[in-house]
């Protein structure tokens, strides 16, 4: 009797909530590209609705906070298919009063979205793109960048190794653009945080499937050859964004190295591992939704909708500008089960976060690692420093 | 099952191998699974006490007969008897509960459970779950007001200190706090609530009858980055003149003068300092520094930190028997 009595109580509790006025609506649109792209692991390859579903967890949680504030979020997600224009889309979400799109998209897609609707107040949260130029010379006032960028994870990897006293870099480069970005980053760090690239080799994409009936016996034939005879060396860095080689390459080298990069130790913004700072919480709420585990860009696409909805309940408003002002503002922060609160880089919009390293079954360290310095924040030694910035917003 | 626990302590009390009238502190050590015992005249760990996954949450019963822990990963609190200092029942409360607070009689537990966004509550002598309040995402901070009244529930991701009438099981008010909210705890004369935000950095300042933010701790250590300094566990001096706070990474223990909310001193103690409790004297209060695996020992009113006890590995919470 007791029992149904409190249970009676606590729908009560429910309901008085939302006898009250009519909630003030945030609409946020998800902005992404249909297609996922191979991956030589079968294991690595990203569900159908990679990004968007952390999206959808945080769109819950504003929900039960805005449950005490009068606020109601809503999520529209907006898939591209190949050749449908990523401004137009954007401007659709705009005339449906869609003030703040998530966007999972290449950087030239992203910038001609973000550009379409600056007119408009739209505010877009890049989540997908790692591309350094859309912080630098291509930023953008009306674009927050939820993702690291490349640099900052080519950093974070750097100064693990570092640390390791793993100094000595054989650093294999992929053919592709993205792949040579990243081998930029990665030389870039080397040299920032006091490590030597012994040498360089390229590793040619020729084409063919990523997954093959016989396909380990001819990897296991090519790659110590690729790899032998190099100069001394402590670790195989591996820049392969493409997918094309990189993980074939952990106990397939001539010389006995450990491999880091785009493969073996793996610096990302998120893995399913993470279990620090109260991240169980965050994996369990996540598993439950969705019954898989989480990934990166899910964790990005997270924080671009909470960081709206922790703009949205202190500055106790839906309106695009207020909250915008707000996340540019000094008095923003977010928690996001990474030990320490994420502010925005003010120069570029760009969001300050620590990076994890991982081998794909644990966190093996998160960087900034311990001694490397900095006068404003140590997350500040990851990637592109102020002083450094090629950014104009106006 | 309640009757059948109480028997048993009362049974063993005879044979309990603990000095009749020594304090003891109960550690919860989050990794090892484990509960130490620590005798507060020898400062020494005499027993360590095996017991569900994931112990964090820590408290005695108001008779100071029983500890009841919360074993998350086990969704359940385990009861020690601290006569015998053996587990001897558990309590139904909701899935990972965390930390838990009861009223002033001991009758009724209130448990935050981190994975649903429920406060639960538990009547104790019936072992039964009476009824949940929903509250915001990843409840944590769990205090009750010294009226009884009012019980506060913080929520980590929601950032808010929920008001809960605790006759009617509603929530009569909601105040927004800096990020990360982990515990509360009010002055013994209900006239402040203070609420620690551990990523945002600070303790809010909270007045209970208007349900507002009336001023902010802040805290700063030279030599250390401003992210490091991470706010958790508060402790009040009885005459509600001197507060501790607990900075986690940042190692320290800031000593507040709660009159003024100044920062008057900061004391060193061991890495990843959490949760506190004192001695029922007020002589001591022990701290627990969970990467360091041991026990900080502060004199209260040295101000200086005398001991530190090696624990299990990362401790969490501690609870000493009060008056």
């Amino acid at each position: 009797m007791i029992r149904l009595l409190a249970g009676a109580i606590g729908l009560g509790v429910l309901a008085s909530s939302a006898l009250a006025a009519d909630p003030v609506e945030i609409g946020i649109g998800y902005l992404h590209q249909g297609s996922v792209k191979p991956t030589l692991s079968l294991v690595g390859q990203p569900a159908d609705n990679d990004g968007l579903a952390g999206a959808r967890l945080a769109i819950e949680d504003n929900n039960t906070t805005g449950k005490f504030l009068n606020q109601h979020f809503t999520l529209e997600e907006v898939r591209l298919k190949d050749g449908d224009d990523a401004a137009k889309a954007a401007v659709a979400l705009a005339d449906r009063n869609v003030g703040f799109i998530i966007a999972d998209l290449p950087a030239d897609a992203l910038l001609k979205a973000a550009d379409a609707v600056r007119d408009r107040g739209t505010v877009l949260f890049n989540a997908g793109s790692i591309d350094d130029r859309l912080r630098e010379e291509d930023c953008r006032a009306n674009v927050i960048h939820a993702a690291p960028t490349r640099s900052m994870l080519a950093d974070g990897l750097a100064q693990y190794l570092v640390w390791k006293q793993w100094k000595r870099w054989l650093l294999v480069v992929g053919s592709h653009e993205e792949d040579k970005l990243f081998a930029e980053a990665l030389r870039r760090a080397a040299s920032r945080f006091g490590a030597k690239i012994v040498q360089e080799r390229a590793f040619e994409d020729t084409g063919g499937a990523r997954r093959t009936d016989s396909g380990v016996t001819l990897i296991q034939r090519q790659m110590p050859v690729f790899t032998q005879q190099a100069p001394t060396y402590d670790v195989l860095v591996a820049a392969d964004e493409s997918e094309v080689f990189a993980a074939y390459l952990p106990y397939r080298t001539w010389d006995p190295r450990p491999v880091a990069g785009s493969a073996g130790l793996v610096p990302k913004s998120w893995d399913a591992a993470q279990d620090q700072w109260g991240a169980v919480q965050m994996q369990n709420r996540f598993l439950k939704l969705n019954s898989r585990h989480m990934t990166a860009l899910d964790m990005q696409a997270w924080t671009a909708a909470r960081m709206i909805g922790e703009a949205a309940s202190r500055t106790n408003s839906g309106n695009p500008k207020s909250l915008l002002d707000f996340l540019k503002g000094p008095d923003f922060s977010v928690a996001a089960f990474k030990g320490q609160r994420l502010t925005l880089r003010d120069w570029n919009l760009q969001l300050r976060q620590p990076i994890l390293l991982a081998d794909g079954r644990m966190v093996v360290s998160v960087s900034p690692q311990e001694g490397f310095l900095h006068q404003v924040s140590e997350l500040d030694t990851l990637g592109v420093d102020r002083p450094e910035t090629k950014c104009k917003l106006h | 099952m309640w009757r059948r626990c109480l028997l048993a302590g009362t049974a063993a009390w005879l044979a309990a191998a603990t000095p009749a009238g020594a304090v003891m502190a109960y550690v919860s050590n989050e990794k090892s699974n484990t509960v130490s015992v620590i005798d507060t005249d020898t400062w020494a760990v005499t027993k360590t006490i095996k017991v569900g996954q994931r112990p964090r949450g820590i408290e005695f019963t108001r008779d100071g007969k029983f500890v009841m822990v919360a074993v998350g990963d086990d969704d359940t609190i385990q009861v020690i008897d601290a006569a015998t200092q053996q587990v001897v029942d558990t309590l139904p409360s909701g899935p990972d509960p965390e930390l838990f607070v009861q009223d002033a009689a001991g009758k009724v537990l209130y448990v935050a459970n981190e994975n649903d966004n429920t406060v639960t509550v538990i009547d104790l002598e019936k072992r039964v779950r009476v009824g949940d309040v929903q509250v915001g995402v990843e409840p944590e901070g769990m205090a009750i007001s010294p009226d009884g009244k009012i019980l506060i529930n913080t929520s980590e991701t929601t950032n808010m200190a929920h008001f809960i009438d605790t006759a009617t099981r509603q929530i009569v008010g909601n105040v927004l706090v800096d990020s990360r909210p982990r515990f509360a705890e009010f002055k013994r004369d209900g006239s402040e609530l203070w609420v620690s935000s551990e990523i945002g950095g600070t303790v809010s300042i909270i007045d209970p009858a208007k349900h507002e933010v009336t001023g902010k701790i802040t805290f700063s250590v030279p030599g250390l980055r401003r992210e490091a300094i991470q706010p958790v566990g508060i402790g009040m001096t009885r005459d509600g003149k001197t507060a501790f706070i607990a900075l986690g990474p940042a190692n320290r223990i800031a000593i507040v003068d709660a009159a003024s909310h100044q920062v008057t001193k900061y004391l060193l103690v061991g890495q990843r300092v959490w949760h506190m409790a004192f001695t029922p004297d007020e002589k001591y209060l022990l701290v627990t520094n969970g990467v360091s695996n041991d026990i900080s020992i502060i004199d209260v009113v040295a101000q200086k930190v005398i001991k530190t006890i090696q624990v299990g590995e990362l401790p969490w919470g501690i609870t000493i028997a009060q008056p």
